[in-house]
């Protein structure tokens, strides 16, 4: 893993004394709250529904084992004893004093940790592939781009105060982990026809009240011009983005009410200047960031033989372990989405016995999932059995990866300031309606996403089948919407009709899949049926 | 009625005006009529409440309760971690929330 210079802990060492000496002000009196808010959220302090949450960045998902125990003891130490994992790769604590804060940001400081970049109209934390490094088909490991990125973005002058915030993902396979289509720009890394390596360059997606899948706007980017490309996407951003209107400043509308050619030719002209300007990183300074992250020696003639005779382990095995690029490794997924759980949440026990893991087994890596799920991206598959028993002993060992129980969830009304509806009960009542591992085996892959207002923090828009709570006259209700996805078939979910209650939709989730289950081809997934039929049968069982 | 809350400066706590101060417990919160953005002003000024605003609720035989759910919750937790909740260990903690 990438380890922090002598610069990169400087700064973050001098913003944990700059906000210690910021909060015994607001402390004192010498800052009101509307002087002190901005510098509160520069840290990831944010003011929730019962107390101040502090956003903690994890660049690109990727942490250590100490990183993680640090986690584990901010959560026992400072706040509830939990965490949440967000659907950005980071962890929210909902929680904290405001007293605790700058202590929190050091002791953070101490494992190459902050909360920089987690709110505001900046770049935000940088997120990638929880597969990077293991999987067996990318191009290349995308996580030194994503550093170099957070590198450059971090206290970025001329980009501290976008028209908006300003999220970027990497992505090095065509199989996307990272909906990189829904980003405001988002990085793929291919090859062209001459077999090199470089970007593909997409602006203008996202998800919140306005959903666009972003076009490509540079087919091929040698990935020497990184830097100075993405400073000319920016600035062509930061002089035509709207400030005038919050809900239409996002990089998106931009690009749409351009389009993307004039976007794009703009974006080139610009470009012919900033490759002038030396912005690109060095050959070496990105040698070094790589050295970071390179391969962990991976041990040769492993045996890749399982022994499945456990039928609940061989359950678990076929559910949550992929495969990985060196042979006798295995990616394992540990589901933070247990039948009557809150999907994301962990508990200081279970962040320290994941960290555990990944010490013992995973060469000290872990990675975080936007499903709000935790990878141990290295393990010996001989040392599989043994990992899940120590996950299912501790309540993290549920086989329902992409299932229906796989259900990514907001913090909603339950937490959120922002929120008009309640996500997790209603990720916990449908979880519980289809309970049976059978019945959620048989459906197959189904991704539910559940949001709690327009904001979309619950991903709905990307879900196959996809939930908005919106507030009617004082009451929550759920907008039911289907055929989304945020994988590399990206798509946006449509409305299907008038909106639920909180048990309603949960009937109206269980007569859609009964209607897919009735109408599947060979193979199919809900996604692909719905695509296949269109709205008309399910809006029959749900409405007619 | 309507009601003044808040949050405490330091803890985040929800809070609610009492007459005279702020208390963690919705059953303290009075009536504060058309008084709310004066007293919401000088707390604030004193450091002793953070982003505090004037609801509307109704005065009933177990005592206040908020119109908005979203006050409802602030009053008592996350609705699925009622063991976060001041009365962790009082099953109906909640039962009016929804």
């Amino acid at each position: 893993m990438y380890r922090y210079d002598d610069y990169d802990q400087a700064i973050v060492d001098a913003r944990v004394e700059e906000f210690r000496d910021q909060t015994r002000r607001r402390l004192a009196g010498e800052l009101t709250e509307d002087q002190f808010k901005p510098l509160r959220l520069m840290n990831g302090l944010y003011l929730q529904l019962h107390a101040y949450m502090l956003r903690v960045a994890i660049p690109y998902g990727t942490l250590s084992g100490r990183q993680m125990r640090m986690l584990a003891h901010i959560a026992r130490t400072y706040d509830k004893d939990y965490g949440h994992f967000t659907t950005r790769q980071n962890l929210q604590y909902n929680w904290i004093k405001l007293a605790d804060a700058p202590d929190i940001l050091a002791q953070l400081a101490t494992v190459e940790m902050h909360a920089i970049q987690t709110s505001g109209n900046c770049i935000r934390n940088i997120s990638s592939d929880q597969y990077a490094g293991a999987a067996a088909d990318e191009v290349e490991d995308p996580r030194p781009w994503a550093e170099l990125l957070r590198q450059w973005s971090t206290f970025h002058p001329e980009f501290i105060f976008l028209p908006r915030k300003f999220k970027i993902a990497v992505v090095a396979c065509e199989e996307d982990r990272t909906a990189v289509k829904l980003h405001d720009i988002g990085l793929q890394i291919h090859r062209n026809e001459n077999g090199e390596a470089g970007f593909r360059v997409f602006v203008g997606g996202g998800m919140g009240r306005t959903p666009m899948i972003a076009p490509v706007i540079r087919e091929f980017l040698p990935k020497e011009n990184l830097i100075s490309y993405l400073e000319a996407c920016l600035r062509v951003y930061n002089r035509f983005g709207r400030r005038d209107n919050m809900y239409k400043a996002r990089i998106k509308i931009l690009v749409h009410e351009l389009g993307a050619d004039e976007y794009r030719r703009q974006v080139e002209e610009e470009f012919l200047h900033t490759q002038t300007l030396g912005l690109d990183a060095p050959a070496e300074e990105y040698a070094r960031i790589a050295a970071g992250f390179a391969p962990p020696t991976f041990e040769t003639d492993l045996p890749n033989e399982i022994d499945r005779s456990d039928p609940d382990f061989a359950l678990w095995l076929d559910s949550q372990v992929a495969a990985h690029k060196a042979p006798g490794y295995a990616i394992v997924n540990i589901s933070l989405k247990p039948i009557h759980g809150i999907p994301g949440d962990a508990s200081s026990a279970q962040i320290d016995l994941m960290a555990e893991l990944a010490e013992t087994y995973s060469f000290d890596e872990l990675r975080i999932t936007h499903a709000q799920n935790v990878v141990l991206p290295h393990v010996k598959k001989s040392d599989l059995y043994a990992i899940w028993q120590k996950l299912d002993a501790a309540g993290i060992g549920t086989a329902n990866l992409d299932l229906i129980s796989d259900i990514i969830a907001c913090p909603g009304l339950d937490y959120c300031s922002l929120a008009n509806a309640r996500s997790i009960p209603v990720a916990q009542k449908i979880a519980q309606r289809f309970a049976d591992f059978e019945r959620q085996r048989d459906l197959g892959e189904l991704k539910i996403k559940i949001s709690g207002c327009i904001n979309a923090c619950g991903h709905h828009h990307a879900g196959h089948i996809g939930i908005l709570g919106v507030d009617r006259k004082g009451e929550e209700n759920y907008q039911l919407s289907f055929g989304g996805s945020g994988a590399e078939d990206a798509s946006l979910a449509r409305i299907i009709g008038p909106g639920f209650s909180e048990d309603g939709v949960v009937d109206a989730v269980e007569k859609a899949v009964t209607v897919y289950k009735s109408l599947r081809s060979d193979g199919e997934r809900f996604l692909d049926t719905y695509r296949r039929v269109g709205d008309a049968p399910f809006k029959e069982a749900i409405y007619g | 009625m309507k009601i003044l809350t808040g949050n405490d400066l330091i803890s985040g706590d929800v809070v609610w005006w009492t007459g005279s101060g702020w208390s963690r417990h919705l059953e303290h919160a009075v009536d504060v009529d058309g008084h709310g953005e004066a007293i919401a002003a000088v707390e604030e000024a004193a450091r002793r409440v953070n982003a505090s605003y004037v609801i509307q609720g109704e005065m009933t035989a177990e005592g206040p309760r908020p119109a908005h759910i979203k006050d409802r919750i602030r009053a008592v937790g996350p609705t699925v971690r009622l063991d976060l909740s001041l009365k962790p260990a009082d099953p109906s903690v909640g039962e009016w929330v929804i």
